[in-house]
């Protein structure tokens, strides 16, 4: 079974990011990316997946500038078998993104598609669903355990209510959750036999798709700076305020 | 972070750093306070392969020049964490790799590559001889069977957390060589035999957490295969090793330099004395921006120290002065850092007090600051000996 792991460059989690003077993004020149955390748990997953014999061939696959490479290297360091870089300098929106997956998925016919929730810069939480919906395959959202036997995958979720456990059907695509597992670490001769590893490149027009964004930014702003808090003398006076202030009892 | 110039080796110091995120401030305060050997931080080095960089592929490990080792060594103190646990594998092992018999290469090269067997203990100092190598008075004598050894060693660190220990000794008496520098001969102890059997090691508290010990050795018996290369051509062996040692730790100080200017610049930004951030006091930021420059500069001596290294030189004056810059750079930023986060610098819980501690024994470690300084002036620009 082969598994196709998407993985983005983004923002590295630990750097404080700045707001252009214009409104106009986030300023990354010169910040620290790495892999998007829930994409390295993607990938760690699917890395069981073939340590357990279930899966037999990882793909990796991202998308953007050749920086990206960095990514995907870090992702066959950690143990995908080859990666796929779809080169662009097109920012690229969670619509492309799906295009240019189903395209990928086309090609290499992998029988699950496993891929972070979300990225951690925009958050849109939109790609999974979106590559689902086109490719018109079944879809198992927010991972936190997944098992695979009999052509099906039996998906545990992480709902407001508790576990919900869903089955789909394979191919699908599952997007993974925080607590499904903990990522390993790249050890060095891993990191060295990745370089050995091949990486293809492709760009949309190869493809057939069209990347480009269908959605303009407005503006981005910081969020609105917290005002202090205040103490309050006792139990009451503290219930007051909230029946009276806040508003919420 | 302040950028530090050209970086080689990108995805060796991307792993590294992930690898220390999961060893923070709070797990080393804490072996601080107990003096405890961080055996978590490098069991997890040894497993993913770090420790064995050095070791060519054919014995298990990566066969990496001394620049990825540099690498490796400079992003452990960036992150906070200290490499002093451990670095002695990543030089002692050149001695076994260049003078090793085939024998000695098959037997411990790839226990040591995969993590069984731990070479970390360095024994060359003594209390009468320090930098006066050649000088020192431990002996190893031959008998039927092999080797007795007698003397005693200090500052041997890591002994006590260490499989193998790299033992320098004179087998010929100074008097019977006409060079002083012959005579010595390099002995692979095996610890685990040799502990109780002739052998004591005794730990040293200092004034940081690392872990030194000095040894005691009386009849201590070695068979014969635990020479390294020709006997009495063993002060050779050690000197190419100490280069290597030199530009290693200044790789670390590097690391070290990175880490206190980071956390000096972001609390020089955020700390707000008399309405405004200290870091716009010139006081406070003239000395970080020295620091920073002087870091700059140790950079590109140690890179081309280790690049000359690497093309199979000797470099003692670029070893040596890489180990001189990086250091007094580290030291400075360390001072500069204290001296920013006034008295919260001496809080255990901000780390600064506790890597200042760290930062100053590479005045003294691996060779000290006047003994560069009179190596530079006696052999590179020829003055009189000045010892």
């Amino acid at each position: 079974m082969r598994v196709l792991v998407p993985v983005k460059r983004v923002v590295d989690y630990n750097v404080k990011i700045r707001i252009k003077s214009d409104q106009s993004g986030v300023d990354i020149a010169g910040l620290k990316m790495s892999m998007n955390p829930f994409d390295e748990i993607a990938t760690e997953e699917a890395i069981r997946l073939k340590e357990r014999g279930i899966a037999t061939e990882i793909v990796a696959v991202s998308m953007g500038d050749a920086k990206c490479q960095e990514t995907l290297r870090t992702a066959l360091a950690m143990g995908a078998d080859r990666a796929i870089l779809v080169e662009t300098a097109v920012e690229l929106q969670p619509l492309a993104v799906a295009k240019l997956l189903k395209a990928i998925v086309a090609r290499e016919q992998p029988s699950l598609v496993l891929m972070g929730k979300q990225a951690i810069d925009d958050d849109s939480n939109q790609t999974a669903q979106m590559l689902a919906g086109l490719l018109g395959w079944p879809q198992a959202t927010f991972a936190s355990k997944i098992e695979i036997a009999d052509g099906a995958a039996t998906v545990a979720r992480e709902v407001d209510e508790g576990i919900e456990r869903i089955r789909v059907r394979l191919p699908a695509v599952v997007s993974v959750d925080l607590r499904l597992n903990e990522p390993r670490y790249a050890s060095l001769p891993n990191i060295m036999k990745a370089k050995k590893k091949p990486l293809d490149t492709l760009t949309p027009e190869a493809l057939g798709v069209d990347p480009t964004p269908r959605l303009d930014y407005v503006r981005v702003e910081e969020p609105p700076k917290r005002k202090a808090g205040v103490k309050v003398a006792s139990v009451q006076e503290l219930v007051a305020k909230l029946k009276t202030e806040a508003g919420v009892i | 972070m302040p950028e530090m110039g050209e970086r080689d080796h990108p995805e060796i110091r991307e792993a590294v750093r992930r690898l220390c995120e999961r060893f923070p401030g709070s797990y080393w305060r804490e072996l601080d306070r107990q003096r405890a050997y961080p055996t978590e931080f490098v069991r997890a080095l040894t497993e993913a392969g770090w420790l064995a960089a050095l070791i060519p592929e054919d014995y298990g490990g990566a066969g990496l020049g001394l620049s990825a080792a540099c690498a490796i060594l400079e992003e452990i103190h960036a992150a906070g964490c200290n490499a002093a646990a451990c670095h002695a594998q990543m030089y002692t092992m050149g001695t076994l790799l260049r003078h090793g018999s085939a024998a000695q290469k098959r037997r411990w090269l790839p226990e040591i590559a995969a993590g069984r067997i731990r070479l970390q203990a360095f024994g060359v100092s003594e209390p009468t001889s320090g930098t006066d190598t050649t000088a020192l008075r431990t002996t190893a004598r031959r008998t039927a069977r092999g080797w007795v050894v007698h003397g005693q060693k200090i500052w041997t660190s890591r002994a006590e957390h260490s499989d193998l220990l790299l033992l320098l000794a004179r087998t010929t008496p100074r008097e019977a060589v006409q060079k002083r520098t012959e005579g010595l001969s390099v002995f692979l102890v095996d610890l685990r035999e040799a502990r109780g059997r002739g052998l004591e090691i005794r730990p040293i508290r200092t004034m940081m957490n690392h872990a030194t010990t000095e040894l005691f050795m009386d009849g201590l018996e070695l068979p014969e295969d635990a020479l390294v290369g020709e006997e009495g051509k063993g002060f050779r062996y050690i000197l190419s090793g100490m280069n290597a040692e030199r530009i290693l730790i200044a790789a670390e100080c590097l690391g070290d330099g990175r880490w206190f200017l980071d956390k000096a610049v972001a609390y020089a930004k955020e700390r707000i004395v008399f309405g405004r951030p200290i870091g716009q006091n010139q006081g406070i930021q003239f000395p970080l921006a020295r620091a920073y420059a002087q870091l700059r500069a140790a950079a590109l001596v140690v890179r081309e120290a280790a690049r000359l290294f690497e093309a199979g030189q000797d470099p003692g004056p670029e070893a040596n002065m890489a180990k001189l810059l990086a250091a007094d750079a580290s030291w400075a930023a360390a001072e500069a850092c204290l001296q920013t986060h006034g008295g919260f610098g001496f809080a255990e819980e901000y780390d600064v007090e506790r890597k200042w501690r760290e930062a100053r024994l590479y005045q003294v470690a691996p060779i000290s600051t006047n003994l560069i300084l009179a190596y530079l002036g006696e052999h590179v620009l020829g003055l009189p000996r000045s010892y």
